[in-house]
């Protein structure tokens, strides 16, 4: 945690994390009358579905697939980065464990995201009820035990979906060994080779992590059921880990 | 009875695709000793300090680090202090903050910390950050993570790159230090001079074999020691070299010198023969030879 903890670590995180939500929360409320739409692939979102309950949380929600992109890319960097600067050998000279080293790894990335996601969903609400003043949308039903369940719900669904892209970026890590390959590799999977799919070709989603990361933070969506994406990305995650996992401890420290 | 060990390794190989990296090694350290790690580049020194450590897999043979097998590093390795191919920190954290982070992943005492940067000269530059150190304060912060666990044997890959001359002497007292208080100190450097002022042990590798591993004074005794003459008169040079060639030693012309193989005692009669033959010498030094001829001699470089 002293890594994460570092101050140019901390505050790029912070500025990535307010430049995401606040994008997602004002495109969605400012865009509110645009008819090009205002939500993902040009969907519109309007001002009644907004003042509903769940409408403090949906900027949220809808954010979680770029947060995600950002805990790829630090996980991505901050686990490969020990095989550039050479500090693994330093750890493993101190905790010959290799699984106790990851183990450990993965633990400290948990907390950092739920600091990241806490973060996020603090600016989520605070600038819907902001933009929600600015685009005169009732936020009379923000206030009720419903719309605070569904805002629990929300964030313990980002949270999964954020810690699932971070470990996607951890395997890409450990596996490329290099933080820009493992970057880049990440970045152009989840929003091109993905995106690009699931947009030309019909329920390919239902087989990318990524997508079903998304599509888990927003609790599910009409195609696929919020258990489907949970148990389906999950298990491309833990087999991707299980294999990281055996080259991990097997391979030689030679750098 | 013999003593204790602190490194033995038998007929230990690495190899990677067709490349042998070390081929059939065997050497052993004894406890409490200085043992200085020697060879060219490429020699497989790294290599055989990775294995020890339990950073790679031995392709084939043994080897026990403080009694226990290499195969099980996590029971020696508290005891262990190393720094393998350089200093490597995080660049964004502190001297002191890399050396928490080391120190907390290995359950050692943090408030050693500061007496270990004192130690090494960084205490008032501990709270700077690691990547506005120059290489001098990178080494020796390198030295001060080697030292967190108090170890009882200690592993430096060429502790004194990037230091000065100060700085050398300083990690020269410091290892002699050490190893006066009973730790182990397994050195690499290719600053022989260096290894032959501290090490009792020497282990001499060359294209992944090991050729010499014994004692220092062992290896420097076996070396024939050199006279070195010079003739007052350069058109004397061969007629000196004759002399010595006569009298059973080998002799060769460098420079302005002529070099005769053979024992101190030889001196005084290779002055006689050449005053008897004319030969005014201006100077007649017996040299003992030092590591780094014997060096350069075993590895052929």
């Amino acid at each position: 945690m002293t890594k994460l903890r570092r101050p140019s670590l901390s505050i790029s995180t912070i500025v990535a994390v307010a430049f995401v939500t606040g994008l997602v929360t004002s495109l969605l409320f400012l865009l509110v009358d645009s008819p090009e739409g205002n939500g993902e692939r040009g969907v519109r979102i309007g001002r009644d579905v907004l003042a509903l309950a769940s409408g403090v949380s949906l900027s949220f929600s809808n954010a979680a697939g770029l947060l995600g992109i950002v805990a790829l890319c630090i996980f991505a960097a901050q686990t490969a980065q020990e095989y550039t600067y050479g500090t693994l050998r330093n750890l493993l000279l101190r905790q010959p464990s290799r699984m106790k080293i990851l183990l450990g790894k993965l633990v400290s990335m948990k907390l950092f995201a739920i600091a990241m996601v806490t973060l996020s969903a603090l600016l989520a609400v605070s600038l819907s009820y902001l933009f929600a003043g600015v685009k005169d949308i009732s936020t009379q039903a923000w206030g009720t035990s419903d719309a605070r369940a569904e805002l629990l719900r929300t964030f313990i669904n980002v949270l999964i979906a954020t810690i699932g892209y971070g470990i996607f970026g951890m395997i890409l890590g450990l596996l490329f060994r290099s933080p820009i390959s493992a970057i880049s590799i990440g970045v152009i999977w989840n929003l091109i080779i993905e995106g690009l799919l699931s947009a030309f070709v019909t329920n390919i989603d239902r087989y990318f992590p990524g997508q079903l990361l998304s599509i888990v933070a927003l609790g599910g969506n009409e195609r696929i059921s919020y258990q489907y994406a949970l148990f389906t990305s999950f298990t491309f995650l833990v087999i991707g880990l299980a294999i990281v996992s055996v080259l991990f401890k097997k391979r030689d420290v030679a750098n | 009875m013999s003593s204790p060990l602190a490194l033995d390794v038998a007929d230990l190989s690495k190899k990677y695709g067709d490349r042998m990296a070390l081929s059939h090694a065997n050497f052993e350290v004894p406890m409490g000793s200085i043992c200085g790690f020697v060879g060219p580049n490429g020699s497989g020194k790294t290599t055989t300090i990775r294995m020890l450590l339990g950073l790679i897999t031995p392709t084939t043979g043994s080897g026990h680090v403080l009694g226990e097998s290499i195969t099980q590093p996590e029971k020696y390795l508290p005891l262990v202090g190393a720094m393998i191919e350089g200093p490597a920190f995080y660049p964004a954290l502190t001297g002191a903050q890399n050396l928490v982070v080391l120190a907390k992943l290995g359950g050692f005492d943090t408030e050693a910390i500061q007496g270990l940067l004192d130690l090494v000269d960084l205490g008032d530059r501990g709270n700077s950050k690691y990547k506005t150190y120059s290489l001098g304060m990178k080494q020796r912060l390198g030295i001060a993570a080697a030292l967190l666990p108090k170890p009882k044997l200690l592993v430096l890959d060429e502790p004194t790159n990037g230091l000065d001359p100060a700085g050398i002497q300083e990690i020269r007292n410091l290892l002699r230090k050490l190893a006066d208080n009973g730790t182990t100190v397994f050195v690499s450097s290719h600053l022989l001079s260096e290894i032959e002022m501290i090490s009792d042990h020497l282990v001499m590798l060359r294209l992944g074999k090991v050729i010499f591993s014994g004692k220092t004074s062992e290896l420097l005794a076996k070396q024939q020691p050199v006279i070195v003459a010079k003739p007052e008169h350069r058109s004397d040079l061969d007629k000196l070299v004759m002399i010595a060639t006569q009298a059973g030693h080998s002799a060769k012309i460098i420079d302005e010198t002529v070099h005769v193989t053979g024992a101190a005692d030889y001196s005084a009669k290779l002055n006689k023969s050449a005053f008897d033959a004319g030969i005014i010498l201006e100077t007649l030094t017996p040299v003992r030879a030092s590591l780094e001829d014997t060096f350069f001699e075993m590895t052929g470089e």
